[in-house]
């Protein structure tokens, strides 16, 4: 079907019959090179979330002025919203050029300004092109009424645009949407899958999984009805086995070993806009959303707000209202894998939620140190020099029939951890299954014998590294590891969970919990009853793949 | 990558998003071409298993060719199959082809209603066992929370603004004026709970890009689709008596996307076919979209074409995979 400018004109007509879009819609053309979908955004204020929700999926922007009305507030609204979505590719259109008269010193004058505007937020266009939509000047044809304008027609532009392609040439990164295990027609794969942001990778290259931190090598690539695979890129919806079994899942991010790795961290420091009617507020919590992990967070600080017209900093403020852009600091439950923007912007968006609405969206500037920054470093050096024996962790899994892990029984003091440590572990002993129950007495007195003060507040992290580390020991050797501990805290298990891998500890309250947080993944509540409490337990062993049936 | 695969990636990371998000999720499977697009990309994104139930809503007045090729697709991928049937109004015989409403009437009792009860588990619902080799009723149907629906955004004005991720209210409705915002591939998945949320990974495909995708996958399609020597094909599948083929001469896939890329349908829409879908909701007009002159030789036209349909089906279904094809158990 060859193009006709008509395609065009109809949306904008259909707009100017209406008044005002409401909605973004897709409009579908070809032209001689590609195809085109046209998302036709609104541009009134009440409508911004549709508008960035047409916007943020386009490569390239043709951003519409009304030549009489001129350079209005939502023209700076949406081009600060196109440098926030990193539209780099964008054209602008000086519409209606018929109704002033096709005057070139118009043209020029919105040209200089809002060419000025665009800098200051780092965007620069391709082209200025006059045009009127109604009657097709500039569009697909030249226009005999403009005569001083020699740039390009919007078709001409729009065919000048490219593909980034420089996506492929950056480091892999892939969010693991899952890892499947469909087990009809005899199919016993394992395949991790998820659609690779940037980047490439191929049979033999060793993955790191982020935050988790775990390492296997890719050892096939899947694909049905497809073609035989010889690497994922950017852009594909991939999947792969791998080599070692490590337990992976949805929320981590996979990025080859020999490639820059993306930060970790429980601190960001990001450039967000807000949708929501009711203000972004500090120390409430809301989830973030980044590639596919999750987490809770609260807002630290809001380091200043952007006013939409102006551009001027507003700092000292203590809420983000709608519409607003502002730089804030985000501290969150969980680490996350992030990058910064200016490094892999694929990488660096999230989204926010409220209740159970997206209600904001931002880029990562920085990935800021947390408390647990150091140690996991130090874990990570750990892990590049773990000593492998010839004796893997699958094979000790097979033998001991059991998915090695640590449970935690916590509580307040006089509760019965140690008696219900005690009882759990003669439960699981006596199903054969191998088990140890650790105290924290036996580490006190020997292994942390060089620390001075015994669970100070000074000294508690130390213990808890010291007991994390010993749990990892265990852990590898294919042990299930009981220990217990006085009120364990947030804190607490921010560096057993940076120690040891999260998806293989239970944490166990017993009995009331009066302290606000909620830092377990089960909770005992009222009196404790072992007849109980243990086949709970040792069910939730079960539902979590620790313990067979 | 080319145009095609970039749709492709995004539809089957759609798929998988659905997936991970949403407990109780089935996909609508009414055996036309975009559906079955979708079911074909189901069997990508979870390398050739399909995890989740496909719904059919059976009205029973179905072209039967559409039925036998569904239940031949079901045994042959061993596909896990779900039909709801608005039993109530069959039995009171509130239809239109039994004369008793009108067209639109008819399709809110055997299509909307029993689609709405489908998904919420208050409707009969038959499941096939693969065992047997038939259809059960199903004991204690359970509602679904996502439905993914093969909508497309060229289909007509309003789902040219539809989301991928689009919730619909405790009475199954769309709320076109107040959409949640949906970008950089992070989609709507919290849900408060009574809610369902429609999933339409094909919203950026075209009805050429549908078939463009048929004919490099060479996926089974409907003979119905296709000419068979009398001049007309059908565009749009759906009830016999409401379903008017089109003029065309294209017998095969490849004719079908040259007909398109033609441009021979520029104007016409791709649903004109079907009588509910006109504006005066398809009164029967003598010689309405077909050059028969009355209802009846309407309906003797409709048995003439399943018969033509049937003798030549064969040269359109059931193409051997080529070799670069894999199965993941071999088969």
């Amino acid at each position: 079907m060859p193009f006709e400018y008509a395609f065009l004109i109809d949306a904008l007509k259909d707009e100017r019959r209406q008044n005002i879009t409401i909605d973004s819609a897709r409009v579908f053309f070809q032209s001689k090179r590609r195809n085109y979908i046209i998302i036709d955004a609104p541009g009134h204020v009440e409508f911004v979330k549709n508008m960035v929700t047409g916007a943020a999926r386009a490569e390239a922007a043709l951003l519409v002025i009304d030549a009489e009305e001129g350079i209005q507030e939502n023209s700076l609204r949406h081009g600060n919203l196109l440098s926030m979505l990193s539209i780099r590719q964008m054209v602008v259109l000086i519409n209606k050029m018929d109704l002033v008269n096709f005057n070139q010193a118009r043209f020029e004058e919105i040209r200089r300004d809002y060419g000025d505007f665009l800098a200051k937020v780092g965007l620069e266009p391709a082209a200025f092109i006059p045009v009127s939509a109604r009657l097709g000047d500039n569009i697909s044809k030249r226009s005999d009424s403009m005569p001083w304008y020699q740039g390009p027609t919007v078709l001409e532009a729009l065919d000048s645009f490219e593909k980034e392609k420089v996506l492929e040439e950056r480091p892999f990164r892939m969010p693991v949407q899952d890892v499947y295990r469909f087990t009809s027609f005899g199919d016993n794969r394992r395949i991790v899958a998820g659609t690779v942001l940037t980047g490439q990778a191929k049979v033999g290259d060793e993955i790191i999984f982020q935050p988790s931190g775990k390492r296997s090598r890719i050892a096939s690539l899947e694909a049905y009805s497809s073609p035989d695979l010889n690497s994922i890129h950017a852009g594909q919806a991939a999947g792969f086995t791998l080599d070692q079994q490590v337990y992976v899942k949805r929320g981590e991010m996979a990025a080859r070993a020999d490639e820059t790795l993306p930060g970790v961290t429980r601190r960001l420091r990001v450039s967000l806009f807000w949708l929501g009617k009711e203000s972004l507020v500090l120390k409430k919590h809301y989830v973030i959303k980044l590639g596919s992990a999750r987490t809770h967070f609260r807002v630290e600080r809001i380091l200043r707000v952007m006013e939409a017209s102006s551009l001027e900093d507003e700092s000292g403020r203590r809420h983000v209202g709608r519409y607003e852009m502002a730089e804030c600091l985000l501290a969150l439950d969980h680490p996350l894998a992030v990058d910064p923007a200016d490094f892999l912007m694929d990488t660096s968006r999230f989204v926010i939620v409220d209740g159970y609405e997206i209600r904001g969206g931002g880029i990562v500037l920085e990935a800021l140190p947390d408390s647990e920054t150091d140690l996991r470093l130090g874990v990570r050096q750990r892990d590049a020099h773990w000593i492998l024996s010839d004796v893997n962790r699958q094979e000790r899994a097979a033998r001991f029939n059991q998915r090695p892990g640590l449970v935690i029984i916590t509580g307040h003091k006089g509760i019965g951890r140690k008696r219900l440590a005690c009882a759990l572990e003669s439960e699981l002993f006596s199903r054969g299954r191998y088990v140890y129950y650790l105290g924290m007495g036996s580490v006190v007195y020997g292994v942390d014998a060089d620390i001075h003060g015994r669970l100070g507040s000074k000294t508690r992290h130390e213990h808890i590294r010291r007991m994390a580390e010993i749990a990892h020991i265990l852990n590898d050797a294919g042990m299930i590891l009981i220990i217990t501990a006085v009120e364990i805290t947030s804190a607490d298990l921010n560096i057993i969970h940076t120690i040891l891998d999260p998806t293989s500890i239970l944490t166990v309250w017993v009995g009331s919990n009066s302290g606000g947080e909620e830092p377990y993944d089960f909770h005992l509540e009222g009196e404790l009853d072992m007849d109980t409490a243990v086949p709970l337990i040792v069910r939730k062993l079960q539902e979590d793949g620790f313990i067979p049936e | 990558m080319n145009y095609l695969d970039e749709l492709e990636n995004i539809s089957v990371h759609i798929l998988r998003e659905a997936y991970a998000n949403f407990k109780n999720l089935g996909m609508l499977w009414s055996m036309g071409k975009d559906s079955t697009v979708l079911l074909w990309l189901t069997r990508k994104a979870f390398f050739g298993h399909v995890p989740f139930p496909l719904i059919h809503i059976d009205t029973r007045y179905k072209i039967p060719e559409m039925i036998t090729y569904r239940d031949e697709l079901v045994r042959q991928w061993h596909l896990p199959m779900i039909v709801g049937i608005n039993e109530d109004a069959l039995a009171a015989k509130t239809t239109y082809p039994d004369g008793q409403t009108d067209r639109l009437t008819c399709c809110r009792l055997l299509k909307t209603e029993a689609l709405t009860a489908t998904i919420n588990g208050t409707g009969i619902r038959y499941k096939f066992n693969h065992t047997t080799g038939a259809y059960e009723r199903e004991q204690n149907p359970q509602p679904f929370h996502g439905i993914i629906a093969g909508a497309r955004a060229d289909e007509e004005g309003s789902r040219s603004k539809e989301r991928y991720f689009s919730p619909r209210d405790t009475r199954n409705e769309w709320d076109v004026g107040d959409q949640p915002p949906e970008f950089w591939n992070q989609f709507k998945t919290d849900f408060a709970p009574g809610t369902n949320v429609r999933v339409h990974p094909l919203l950026d495909w075209t009805e050429l890009n549908i078939w463009e995708y048929i004919e490099r996958e060479n996926i089974p399609t409907v003979a119905l689709y296709y000419n068979h020597g009398d001049g007309k094909r059908y565009r749009s599948l759906g009830c016999y008596p409401c379903t008017f083929p089109v003029e065309s001469d294209a017998r095969t896939v490849p004719e079908i996307v040259a007909e398109l890329r033609s441009g021979k349908f520029a104007r016409v829409a791709e649903r004109s076919g079907r009588a509910q879908d006109a504006e005066d909701g398809g009164v029967w007009k003598p010689c309405g979209g077909m050059d028969t002159c009355n209802e009846e030789a309407h309906h003797r036209e409709i048995k003439h074409r399943i018969r033509r349909a049937r003798g030549s089906r064969q040269e359109h279904r059931h193409r051997a995979p080529a070799g670069r094809y894999r199965c993941p158990a071999g088969r």
